[in-house]
């Protein structure tokens, strides 16, 4: 990926939107109640560079608000078995931090944060560990690398509201400005509905919400198309 | 005004419109401001996220280009939670409108529909409906034409399972409209 220091990185340009995104593995006992599951710590950043709407310090609303969404995203399409991050029951698992982080913000923030932790976890090279039985500690190999097993490929799609009636599907930072309102719609290579996002806004009858989710798969087609040819084109390192 | 399907209440304050603070102000319409206290701790990243959705759908609605420079805030205190908690906290915002007397353009109400594992959909889950539920799906529909104001889902669904919901939901809300109606009904004609 872009980021040779990260496990697995991918960057995502959705028109002027440039969002990338680095996953860090780092090894964890797991908690008491989920003792064969790993973690999955998900983080979305809008720094000040990437826009002048945003204030450097604490994460505002919209990124607070964007960490949720893609923590939902990967938590409602299962795109990783939390049960595959686990080295020894009880004892040991990966975590994984993923940050996403936008360089240049001109809208539709969820769709791209979405598309590059996808394309990053396909990225990810996990080193192997073993437990050694006598010492009872942890040995990594890192000239052994796996990659993560992703069981689905959720991929968001986001529409920008004008008045109940038009739809914009990829909005611009000055289009999500003047809509009325935003639906994002997350679906999974079976056609599945991994989270209808409506976070208020003008009203949508259920028929034009119906619209938005066959538009969404369709996209999804392409999408994954996009992703697949670009993983296959990266040469193993 | 405290709403509670089940056992889960919520309590709603609303304050304006009043004065806001430079930065906020608006000079076409009024600052709407939500904040969710849950019942045990610090607000975090997921309470950030329901008041995004809570204000924007309150946005919605709320006539505020009639109070330009002015702030309107909520304030909502989960009092106890045993499931269907974001359309307890939907419904409590709405009475909180109507009893300040705020000029909306339409009522919302707030739905949870949840979806077993046999495709059985259950309204106003349970917290432990809710958890054995394999999807969660929150509406808030609007009194004038039953069109979807907010959705947001918790797990996978196929979409005609959506769709069915959406219509379950569009039903439940008559019977909190009329709800509103009798609690309104009730409070005026004390006095």
């Amino acid at each position: 990926g872009s980021i040779t220091t990260a496990n697995g990185s991918a960057l995502v340009k959705l028109g002027n939107t440039t969002v990338i995104c680095g996953v860090k593995a780092e090894l964890a006992a797991p908690t008491v109640d989920s003792a064969n599951k790993g973690y999955i710590v998900p983080n979305v950043e809008l720094p000040s560079l990437c826009s002048t709407r945003f204030r450097s310090g604490p994460p505002g609303e919209e990124a607070q608000a964007a960490s949720q969404f893609i923590a939902d995203v990967i938590e409602n399409s299962q795109i990783i078995e939390k049960e595959d991050l686990c080295i020894a029951n009880g004892k040991l698992a990966w975590v994984l931090y993923c940050d996403i982080i936008c360089l240049d913000y001109d809208g539709n923030i969820l769709d791209a944060s979405a598309f590059a932790l996808l394309a990053a976890l396909k990225n990810v090279q996990l080193p192997s560990v073993t437990i050694n039985e006598e010492t009872g500690l942890s040995e990594v190999n890192l000239k052994q690398k796996n990659p993560l097993v992703i069981r689905k490929h959720p991929v968001a799609t986001s529409f920008a509201i004008f008045d109940d009636t038009l739809l914009i599907v990829d909005p611009t930072a000055e289009e999500e400005d003047l809509a009325t309102g935003t639906v994002t719609v997350v679906t999974d290579e079976e056609g599945r509905l991994c989270s209808v996002h409506k976070p208020g806004g003008s009203p949508l009858t259920g028929a034009k919400l119906q619209d938005c989710i066959t538009r969404a798969i369709t996209r999804h087609k392409e999408v994954k198309k996009l992703i697949d040819k670009v993983i296959k084109s990266i040469k193993p390192n | 005004s405290v709403p509670s399907p089940g056992d889960t209440s919520v309590l709603a304050g609303l304050y304006g419109p009043v004065e806001v603070k430079g930065s906020k102000e608006s000079p076409d319409r009024a600052t709407l401001e939500v904040l969710l206290r849950p019942k045990v701790g610090l607000p975090g990243v997921s309470e950030r996220s329901r008041e995004q959705l809570l204000r924007r759908t309150c946005e919605a609605v709320v006539l505020g280009a009639l109070h330009p420079r002015t702030a309107i805030t909520l304030v909502l205190q989960v009092l106890s939670d045993a499931g269907s908690l974001l359309s307890c906290c939907l419904n409590a915002a709405c009475m909180g409108l109507l009893d300040a007397g705020l000029p909306l353009s339409a009522l919302f109400c707030g739905v949870t529909c949840a979806l077993d594992a046999q495709g059985t959909i259950i309204l106003d889950p349970t917290a432990r409906q809710e958890q054995e539920a394999r999807a969660i799906l929150t509406f808030a529909i609007d009194s004038t034409e039953r069109k979807v104001l907010m959705s947001t889902t918790k797990g996978s669904c196929s979409v005609e399972e959506m769709q069915q919901c959406l219509a379950a939901a569009q039903r439940a809300a008559d019977t909190i409209f009329q709800f509103y109606r009798d609690s309104v009904r009730r409070k005026y004609s004390k006095s």
